[in-house]
């Protein structure tokens, strides 16, 4: 006896470990016994090699590295004995798996022991091989297992089948010569080997198109007949299962023939027969019987039609489904997925019951029902669908809340029949389950709502009562919260009143007050809270009455240790104090986000950036970039990180800000840019940097693109026609009617007289109009502004806007500092596309800020004494 | 059919999930994609992870063909039979079971090659031990 050998029995190490109360003790134990084995491993111990290995495969079943056993493993594999191979083939399978490279070292022991005399050994390295073998030792060994599917002894044929099928997935290639062989096989009347051989033969047909083609022509009738005698063969113990000999049997030849028939109207002929006596005749008051229908339902379902067979298999389905054994319900549940695209209207009749399924205690069945529901919904059933699953969503499981939400979220998207059904069930989703809603779900929610304006009333107060039982869900509050600052004013004034609503009054301080609870809500992350902060930004300037209140809350986070918080509550303050001139129009009115171009970004082809911690509420584009909420996010945020600048939403916002066409139209802008160029300069914010390059990229317009020109650079260059603000340059390159660069032409067309367009006590505006040659449809018009105060004007902006079917484009003013009584004048170009020429004449509206003695001065026209012919 | 992946993380994790399966619900659960089947003997869970294709009510079949073959074998096999004897529990799945489809349909094969085997180790045994008494004989 080996003095050094490690002196416990397998089951004495066993009975130590079991012993241990805790795990450090465990630990301990081991630890010795992977010493002493470690020990005998250098000794190079054989005594107890054997035994040595059984403990460190319990070692390993237990979680411990036993990495240092695995040459052990080779050496009981090299040696010459029985039982030494046997432990040393199960540790190879057990301590090892394909990816080391240690099992290369096996192929040579491999290969000499599938030659071997002794065929039980043969047996074992059939085993490991079929088992782990890799790629390289399947190509090595190959034609050793070829010829082993040949051997003498029917218990090495069916080991060898088996282990080609795992050669034949590492390597397809090999497969074509394991057509033959295995066709053979299918011939032979032992049990195991017809059970391997036609195992091999299905995944030989699923490889390779070739098999299967053989396969079919030749063996389909001959598996038919056996399939047949063995249905009805008399009763033969050794295979008996509940009465039905060998399913095992029935289900591998059902599961051949399903492949074998699929596509092939001849084989799925040869078939039917065989098909029907299957499904007819089996007892299904046991779980083989069971199996074996459910294999042949499958099989039926698969093949070419056969009307008689697929409503014997939809009936098999309707009765396992009503079955009182779960897992028959659970395959039935299976089963009717893939029956759906066979005969929908066969299982759409079973709606009912899947529906209850959805409900049952059993998570595995739910699941599988709310998949199949999801797959059963159409135009006619997705109401009252929906309304059981929305239903159900209240009394879910937490765990199965997730899914269910994303179905239902999917469903109601894909099939609602109008809009207010549409907002009406997610409204309910998000009150339901809105902390599992997704973000682009209800970013999709609010892009619907600005969509619906003849809903915009009904949807607000609707959350507004939403949002007073529901306040946990936090996709519902962001919702409520925009909603809110957008639609403050109807809210308050009970306007758009749909029929099916009940009055209900909410003072705007009761409005004020949900913003500031959202606000100052301890669940409210930092996406809540910045929306709450330009929702009440909105509010102060739809609800003058509540400003100082609102200037207060706001103020309040002017310290907030988050920098978009401090920052946004610095820049509202800002405006709300300072800047009440420009606040209505920056907050006014949201123009619809188109859905179109929302759906297009969501599908991927256009970029998006979200960054959750950024603006407003939406991260989705209008046009190619952000929504319109950006420009003014972006004007007031110094530091607009990953967000490319509005491009057509910048039109839209300033569309907006000259208080045009709201909210209808995305496409056509009438964006002056003078219009930005005055915002920036009051606010005195550059444009952002990267703006500027996110639209140059996208708009490849060869623009002047000074990214952080800061508009007093453009001001200090009165006449350079070609320095244009990125934002605004960017607007109009998306529009592709404005040639920001475009030099201003020659008068060449016929002359129309000049007009004093406006005239007040303080300002005189005079327009000079041309025309280009060849272009009827556009006007250049050259406005001349004229101080006629005694004072001086700094600051001073023209917009105008003009209607839709105009186009307009401002180039930037000469100056904006207008000296007094008329000693210089700014001069500032327009440009007037007509598309109703010789029909409608121009008309314009004016606004024009400047100050005067430090007080801001807000001037307003409409100019309607265009000369005729424009 | 047999998932090759054993981490003790893996099977740590399964088994919680199932684990905490009520007793009257389905014997199939869907895990990280995959299929689990598993039934339960007494103090036992037996499961098995199949592919999407497999039939879950035959490997219900298959893992009772493996329980009382393993009874046969034992002889009313309990928990420590199959703890103390684990490396035999396996060498009776590598009969049943190959590349992760079923060998053979008959337990009475199954077992009559376990038989085989178990007579080959013994024999072998046998063969030391004389071999061994001879030499300490010898030595003596």
């Amino acid at each position: 006896m080996n003095p050094f050998s490690s002196g416990t029995r397998l089951r004495d190490m066993i009975r130590a470990i079991r012993a241990c109360k805790t795990a450090a003790e465990e630990r301990g134990v081991v630890r010795k016994e992977c010493a002493a084995i470690r020990a005998a491993i250098n000794e190079n111990d054989h005594d107890y090699r054997h035994r040595n290995l059984a403990k460190l495969m319990f070692i390993h079943m237990l979680g411990y590295p036993t990495h240092f056993g695995q040459m052990e493993c080779l050496k009981l594999i090299a040696s010459a004995g029985f039982p030494e191979k046997r432990i040393g083939y199960l540790g190879l399978m057990l301590l090892l798996d394909e990816r080391q490279e240690v099992l290369m070292l096996v192929t040579n022991s491999l290969k000499q022991d599938l030659n071997h005399t002794n065929q039980y050994i043969v047996g074992l390295a059939l085993c490991a091989l079929g088992n782990i073998c890799s790629a390289e030792m399947a190509r090595d060994l190959a034609p050793e297992v070829e010829r082993l599917l040949q051997f003498r002894d029917p218990n090495i044929r069916k080991k060898a089948a088996l282990c080609s099928i795992r050669i034949i997935k590492k390597v397809p290639e090999l497969a074509e010569n394991f057509i033959n062989p295995a066709a053979a096989l299918l011939k032979e009347k032992h049990h195991g080997v017809l059970i391997t051989g036609v195992q091999l033969c299905t995944d030989l047909c699923k490889i390779s198109e070739e098999a299967l083609e053989y396969f079919r022509l030749k063996c389909t009738e001959g598996l038919v007949k056996t399939l047949k005698d063995l249905v009805n063969s008399p009763y033969a113990p050794e295979y008996d299962i509940a009465g039905i000999t060998d399913p095992f049997l029935h289900i591998r030849l059902l599961k051949l023939l399903r492949v074998l028939g699929q596509g092939d109207e001849d084989a799925s002929e040869c078939m039917n027969d065989i098909l029907a006596q299957v499904a007819t005749k089996t007892e299904s008051n046991k779980n083989a019987g069971n199996a074996i229908l459910y294999e042949c339902v499958a099989t039926i379902m698969s093949i070419e039609d056969n009307g008689g067979l697929r409503v014997l298999a939809i009936n098999i389905l309707g009765r396992f489904l009503s079955n009182r054994d779960n897992n028959i319900r659970y395959v039935a549940l299976n089963m009717l997925m893939r029956a759906i695209t066979v005969d929908a209207q066969a299982v759409q009749r079973h709606r009912a019951t899947i529906l209850e399924c959805v409900k049952d205690l059993d998570a595995s069945i739910r699941k599988r029902a709310l998949e199949l529901v999801y797959v059963l919904v159409n135009e006619t059933n997705v109401k009252p669908l929906t309304k059981e699953l929305i239903d159900y969503l209240e009394v879910s499981d937490e765990d199965f809340k997730g899914d269910l939400t994303a179905k239902i979220c999917s469903l109601v998207k894909k099939f609602s029949p109008e809009k207010i059904w549409y907002i009406d069930q997610m409204l309910k989703v998000l009150s339901e389950a809105g902390n599992f809603v997704k973000d682009e779900v209800w970013h999709a929610v609010i892009v619907v709502i600005t969509n619906s304006p003849d809903l915009h009333g009904y949807t607000v107060r609707a959350l507004y009562r939403a949002i007073q039982t529901s306040a946990d869900q936090e996709s519902l509050v962001r919702v409520a919260v925009w909603c809110i600052g957008e639609y403050g004013d109807m809210l308050v004034n009970n306007i758009g009143m749909l029929d099916v609503e009940d009055p209900i009054t909410v003072t705007e301080s009761d409005a004020v007050d949900i913003i500031e609870i959202a606000l100052k809500h301890h669940t409210s992350d930092l996406t809540t809270k910045a929306m709450a902060l330009i929702a009440l930004l909105k509010l102060s300037s739809r609800f003058p009455s509540c400003s100082e209140r609102i200037k207060e809350i706001v103020a309040q986070y002017k310290g907030s240790l988050v920098l978009e918080l401090q920052q946004r509550s610095i820049e509202m303050n800002s405006i709300i104090s300072k800047h009440q001139n420009i606040r209505s129009t920056l907050v006014e009115r949201m123009p619809t986000l188109d859905l179109l171009q929302w759906e297009e970004q969501q599908s991927g082809s256009i970029p998006t950036t979200t960054s959750t911690s950024a603006h407003a509420s939406i991260n989705i584009p209008n046009g190619v970039a952000k929504p319109s909420s950006a420009p003014l996010v972006d004007l007031l945020d110094l530091n607009s990180d990953d967000v490319p600048a509005p491009s057509s939403s910048g039109g839209d916002f300033l569309h907006d800000l000259l208080d045009v066409d709201l909210s209808k139209q995305s496409g056509v802008n009438h964006s002056p840019n003078n219009g930005t160029n005055a915002l920036m300069d009051l606010l005195s914010i550059g444009t952002p940097t990267q703006s500027s390059s996110a639209i140059s990229d996208l708009l490849n317009s060869g623009q002047d693109n000074k990214a952080s020109v800061s508009p007093l650079d453009v001001l200090s260059s009165p006449s350079s026609n070609s320095v244009q603000p990125t934002s605004s340059a960017g607007a109009i390159d998306l529009l592709d009617s404005f040639a920001t660069n475009s030099p201003i032409q020659e008068n060449n067309g016929p002359a129309y007289p000049s007009v004093v367009a406006f005239e007040s006590s303080n300002l005189r505006i005079g327009f000079n109009f041309s025309k280009l040659p060849g272009n009827p449809q556009t006007t250049i018009i050259k406005a001349t502004f004229t101080n006629l105060s005694p004072s001086v004007y700094t600051d001073f902006i023209f917009q105008a806007a003009v209607p839709k079917f105009l186009q307009l484009h401002l180039e930037p003013a000469s100056g904006n500092t207008l000296p007094a009584s008329g000693n210089e004048s700014i001069t500032q170009t327009l440009r007037v596309t007509n598309s109703q020429h010789g029909k409608k004449s121009l008309v314009m509206r004016i606004r024009i800020a400047y100050k005067m003695n430090n007080k801001d001065v807000l001037e307003e026209g409409q100019i309607n004494n265009f000369p005729q012919g424009l | 059919m047999l998932a090759s992946f054993c981490g003790k993380k893996v099977m740590r994790e399964l088994s919680g999930v199932i684990l905490n399966r009520g007793s009257k619900l389905c014997n199939f659960i869907e895990w990280r994609g995959l299929k689990v089947v598993y039934k339960r003997y007494a103090s036992l869970y037996f499961y098995m992870c199949i592919d999407q294709e497999d039939n879950e009510l035959e490997v219900l079949e298959i893992i009772h063909q493996y329980v009382e073959i393993l009874d046969r074998y034992f002889g009313s096999v309990c928990e420590l039979d199959l703890i103390f004897n684990f490396h035999k529990a396996y060498f009776i799945l590598d009969e049943l079971l190959l590349a992760g489809e079923l060998q053979d349909s008959s337990k009475r094969a199954v077992g009559h090659m376990i038989a085989i085997h178990d007579r080959f180790v013994e024999a072998v045994k046998e063969e030391a031990n004389s071999i061994s008494n001879l030499i300490a004989q010898v030595n003596m």
